[in-house]
């Protein structure tokens, strides 16, 4: 639970204060006189993937005693999207980081700031959606960390047995399940938005739903062609405000977080969470019992043929080009490892797989039923990529303005005509043509 | 008289009353959360904890992640010793010179005060500043920048105080062959106190619980102050309200202490530009 | 705190006698440690700013755009409801700090039993950091489980979302800020009150003067200076401020809490670095077309008394 950062750290402090040329050299480590290296893991800070960070690096070391992994946390979403690029930017970024792959990845400037990784051993056994996520026409930057992951609606499946309730494949068989849920004194429908990142899943959850009925609407989307304010995009937001004027939220939705939601499902107040399957994670670490019970469901499209789950890719695990001489050595040998066959057995145990691998590693027989429910959309050739692993485009308030939808502020008309003109300053910002 | 004998104590005791209810319980509440089990906490309940888990979340609040907080904590006290002690010898040789002196550069400078408190300072710029110099990211940098933005108004209050200063010492000083330099320090600084520890303890508080700037200026988890391992603790473990608490109250004391030590003398401070004025 | 009066006072006096001491007493250079920093670390990078804010600018390059980020700044769908937000934010803070800050401050100055021990509570709130104040809002104000609507639910009433609900988030952010802020308004109506010579007060009372005639006739007009400092800095915090309502609402729900801080913040953090620049330019330009005109008003008045 709590990541060991080095002593180092401290000194580094007293040095800044002392001199700045000091406080900067001191801020990366380099290798001592007697072959050891010391490197530093930046990773998310949150408790599961500490862990999993924590884990990962002791399994490494005990194969590598001359190198030491220390980890440094950072906080996820946008202030971690803008500390990242401070950092690369400024010439201060750790050895390693793990970081989102697809559009995310893109706006680092991959050429001019990461090491190219193609000439790795692990570089042919990546799936190609994962390799093309973290490719530039230039070469492969990232190795895998971690599994894929769909977004959709977790739900609990103790309660469907309990109401004898089906799976439903269109949008209007799900609001019938929804009002039998709600006739049985249950809230049919999570809602978080005391963290406003869990507001987007229906619209984002619905984008394979979109390419279902037109392929090319991403790229056609890249070019300034297609809008979410028209069909077939509309449905995410119109759906989410008819869940709003349903009724069937729980009560507290304006304020409740990520982990209280995944507690109402846990302990089955809440039936149906729209949100991403890593929520297993989070489940696993504080309602161990419960994971037998969670399964997932691909948001349902208006017409069941086209009803499909959508699939992030896993982050990449990246180092950036400043880095030289043994360090660089032991970076590459950590993204080896962490990527190559060998962590494999650290990723199941330390934290469930939340959908298929993207380097080769297996799936467990025994996997949770929420990741064979995943697992039958890959087999059924039900999936597709999420919208950003397909666009560079995605404007920075889609959190905000789903949030205005799913509390009534907004309809789902004017909201995605407001998210049309939000992600014009991304376009431009990347210098996209078109717009 | 009587009657407003017996007026005075009823106002009185229900002003504490009122008091007590706005501004004293809020802080019960911050002792009383810091005590409980992260699941008791999660109630976010008034009341006394069935459980104390005071020292619990004390050990676990400053060991963990490798003692940031502890770090924390030295950081940020290096940033305001260092930014007071130059910010308030920086702003008094300005706010004296330009009390007592009137020219071109007074005009000037009283430009800049003024659009010192008016303008909000440009971030990204600020930036570019910072990495020119070699500065970014670095304590020294957010040192600079913190006793740039305290700056103009602490000049404000030594130059209200100055006014209250004789001419007269300042010509029985140069007679006595004092350099303008022994002047300044030896005789009128000494003088200028109850400003000195004003400004002190506004400004050791405001930077000391300065959020934006260490934000923009000083990412990055191996010089964090005490504000920012608090902001990043909530964004990471927004239910553990035990040690969310447990942190908010690690960091009030110092500027607690600091205004206990000092309460009286703050006011005089404050007063004295007025009093005389 | 009434740097202006004694500015205009110490003035007049000081003219007569600069003859006394040589001008050598008082070298120019002490205005050059200062000067170096403001120059370096405010000026430049507010001249820069205009530069920047014509640029669109990714942190790993940078290209110049005219005036397409002040074009696209001014289409943000939500800037309208940012702009309105933060006049309201700004006037409704500061102007809830004069008055109850003065209230309090006579109040506070009378003879009223337990009056020490009320100065330091109303100064504790401005002791603690925006953020931790922020935290502790969220769990006092939480709609169900929170202590202020658990209160107000044994009186009967049902609580409303205090931070949650769209049209109340705004207000009970300002509540916060003026609850924060209180102490230090209070804290420059004591200093400017205490100055006020108590044979004034003897005076309207041997005349038969109400004490409401002489609170009008006497405090009032003696403690402007205090007001003018009270109204600037308040109204100056106001209209920047952006860290409490970041640590409340993050200027949700949606974007009904948000102001151009905070609109400006969002646009940092998403890396549109320039745009985020020319939004600094137009808080720039806001703060002071509203607050050149108050502060010479200000100033004049005293003057002229």
């Amino acid at each position: 639970m709590i990541p060991k950062t080095s002593r180092r750290h401290f000194g580094a402090g007293v040095a800044a204060a002392a001199a700045a040329a000091l406080a900067l050299s001191a801020c990366s480590g380099g290798g001592d006189d007697d072959g050891s290296v010391e490197i530093t893991f930046l990773s998310t800070s949150d408790e599961d993937n500490t862990a999993l960070a924590e884990a990962l690096i002791d399994a490494f070391e005990a194969e590598n005693p001359d190198i030491t992994v220390n980890l440094d946390g950072r906080p996820g979403g946008t202030e971690g999207d803008n500390l990242i690029k401070t950092r690369l930017a400024t010439g201060e970024m750790a050895e390693v980081f793990n970081y989102n792959s697809g559009s995310l990845f893109q706006a680092l400037n991959p050429d001019q700031n990461l090491l190219e990784l193609s000439d790795r051993p692990w570089a042919d056994s990546l799936t190609d959606d994962f390799t093309s996520v973290v490719s530039t026409e230039n070469g492969l930057y990232g190795g895998s960390y971690g599994s894929s992951f769909a977004g959709g609606i977790v739900y609990n499946g103790a309660i469907y047995d309990e109401l004898g309730l089906e799976v439903p494949q269109s949008w209007d068989d799900f609001m019938a399940n929804n009002e039998q849920i709600a006739a049985a004194g249950y809230d049919p429908i999570v809602q978080t938005y005391g963290d406003t990142w869990t507001s987007q899943l229906f619209v984002l959850g619905d984008y394979a739903n979109v390419h279902a009925q037109d392929p090319d609407w991403a790229d056609q989307y890249t070019a300034h062609e297609r809008f979410y304010a028209d069909e077939p995009a509309l449905a995410g937001f119109r759906h989410h405000q008819e869940a709003y004027e349903s009724g069937y939220f729980n009560e507290n939705y304006p304020s409740a977080t990520f982990e209280d939601g995944g507690a109402m499902l846990a302990e089955g107040s809440g039936v149906h969470y729209p949100i991403l399957t890593t929520i297993l994670s989070s489940i696993r670490f504080n309602h161990p019992d419960a994971v037998e019970d969670m399964r997932f469901m691909a948001i349902p499209a208006d017409d069941p043929q086209h009803t499909s789950a959508t699939i992030w890719q896993p982050d990449g695990l990246y180092i950036p080009n400043t880095v030289e001489g043994a360090q660089r050595d032991a970076a590459l040998a950590f993204v080896d490892f962490v990527t190559g066959p060998d962590a494999c057995e650290v990723f199941i145990e330390a934290v469930n797989p939340t959908g298929p691998y993207v380097n080769g590693c297996e799936l467990p027989a025994d996997v949770p039923p929420l990741v064979q429910d995943v697992q039958s959309y890959f087999d059924a050739g039900n999936t597709a990529p999420a919208l950003e692993f397909l666009s560079p485009i995605k404007g920075p308030n889609l959190e905000n303005i789903t949030v205005e939808v799913g509390s009534g502020i907004r309809g789902a008309e004017e909201a995605a005509a407001n998210y049309d003109r939000d992600v014009e300053n991304q376009a431009r910002q990347l210098g996209l043509e078109g717009w | 008289m009587r009657r407003e004998r017996t007026m005075r104590w009823v106002l009185g005791i229900a002003a504490i009353a009122v008091s007590i209810v706005i501004f004293i319980v809020p802080f019960i509440f911050i002792v009383l959360q810091a005590m409980k089990t992260r699941q008791e906490a999660s109630e976010l309940a008034f009341s006394w904890p069935r459980q104390l888990a005071f020292v619990e979340n004390l050990i676990e609040v400053i060991t963990q992640r490798d003692y940031i907080v502890a770090r924390a904590f030295l950081n940020s006290t290096i940033l305001t010793v260092a930014s007071v002690t130059l910010l308030v010898v920086i702003a008094a040789m300005v706010g004296y010179v330009m009390q007592r002196r009137a020219s071109k550069i007074r005009t000037v400078a009283n430009f800049f005060v003024l659009a010192g408190l008016i303008i909000p300072p440009a971030v990204v710029p600020t930036v570019w500043v910072l990495q020119t110099l070699g500065l970014f990211g670095t304590l020294p940098g957010l040192i600079l920048i913190e006793i740039t933005f305290g700056l103009a108004f602490s000049i404000l209050l030594f130059r209200a105080f100055v006014s209250t200063i004789p001419r007269s010492l300042d010509e029985a000083a140069i007679i006595d062959g004092a350099s303008p330099f022994r002047l300044f320090f030896a005789v009128i600084m000494p003088l200028m106190k109850p400003t000195v520890v004003t400004v002190i303890v506004v400004q050791s508080v405001q930077i000391f619980n300065d959020f934006a700037n260490p934000l923009y200026f000083l990412p990055g988890d191996d010089n964090a102050t005490v504000q920012l391992t608090l902001y990043n603790f909530q964004s990471q473990s927004s239910n553990q309200w035990n040690l969310l608490f447990m942190d908010i109250l690690l960091i009030t004391i110092p500027p607690l202490v600091m205004y206990i030590f000092f309460n009286r003398q703050i006011v005089a401070g404050m007063t004295s530009g007025a009093v005389k004025g | 705190m009434t740097a202006a009066t004694t500015e205009v006072r110490a003035g007049r006096s000081g003219k007569a006698r600069t003859l006394g001491v040589s001008r050598h007493a008082y070298p120019l250079w002490f205005y050059l440690p200062a000067a170096v920093l403001f120059l370096v670390f405010f000026a430049i990078p507010t001249f820069a700013s205009f530069y920047f804010s014509l640029t669109r600018w990714t942190l790993f390059d940078q290209e110049f755009i005219g005036f397409e980020n002040y074009v696209q700044f001014f289409r943000e769908p939500q800037l309208y409801q940012g702009f309105i937000n933060t006049l309201i934010y700004g006037f409704l803070t500061s102007g809830m700090k004069v008055v109850i800050g003065l209230a309090l401050a006579v109040l506070l100055t009378s003879a009223l039993v337990g009056r020490h021990f009320l100065r330091s509570v109303i100064f504790f709130p401005v002791l603690v950091s925006t953020i931790g104040v922020g935290i502790m809002f969220k769990a006092l104000l939480d709609p169900f489980d929170g202590i202020v609507n658990g209160a107000l639910e044994t009186l009967g009433i049902t609580g409303p979302g205090w931070l949650t609900d769209p049209d109340l988030a705004l207000y009970s952010i300002i509540g916060i800020d003026v609850w924060k802020g209180l102490g230090i308004a209070c804290l420059i109506y004591i200093a400017g009150l205490v100055a006020i010579p108590t044979e004034y007060y003897e005076a309207a009372r041997v005349d038969g003067a109400s004490k409401w005639a002489a609170f009008k006739s006497i405090t009032l007009p003696l403690v402007k200076p205090a007001t003018g400092t009270v109204i600037i800095l308040s109204l100056i915090g106001g209209l920047r401020s952006f860290d409490l309502i970041w640590a409340t609402t993050g200027g949700g729900p949606g974007f009904s809490s948000d102001v151009i801080g905070s609109v400006i913040y969002k646009q940092y953090q998403a890396g549109f670095y320039g745009l985020s620049t020319a939004g600094n330019v137009v808080l720039f330009v806001v703060v002071t077309v509203i607050m050149v005109p108050i502060s010479l008003m200000l100033n004049k008045r005293e003057v002229e008394q």
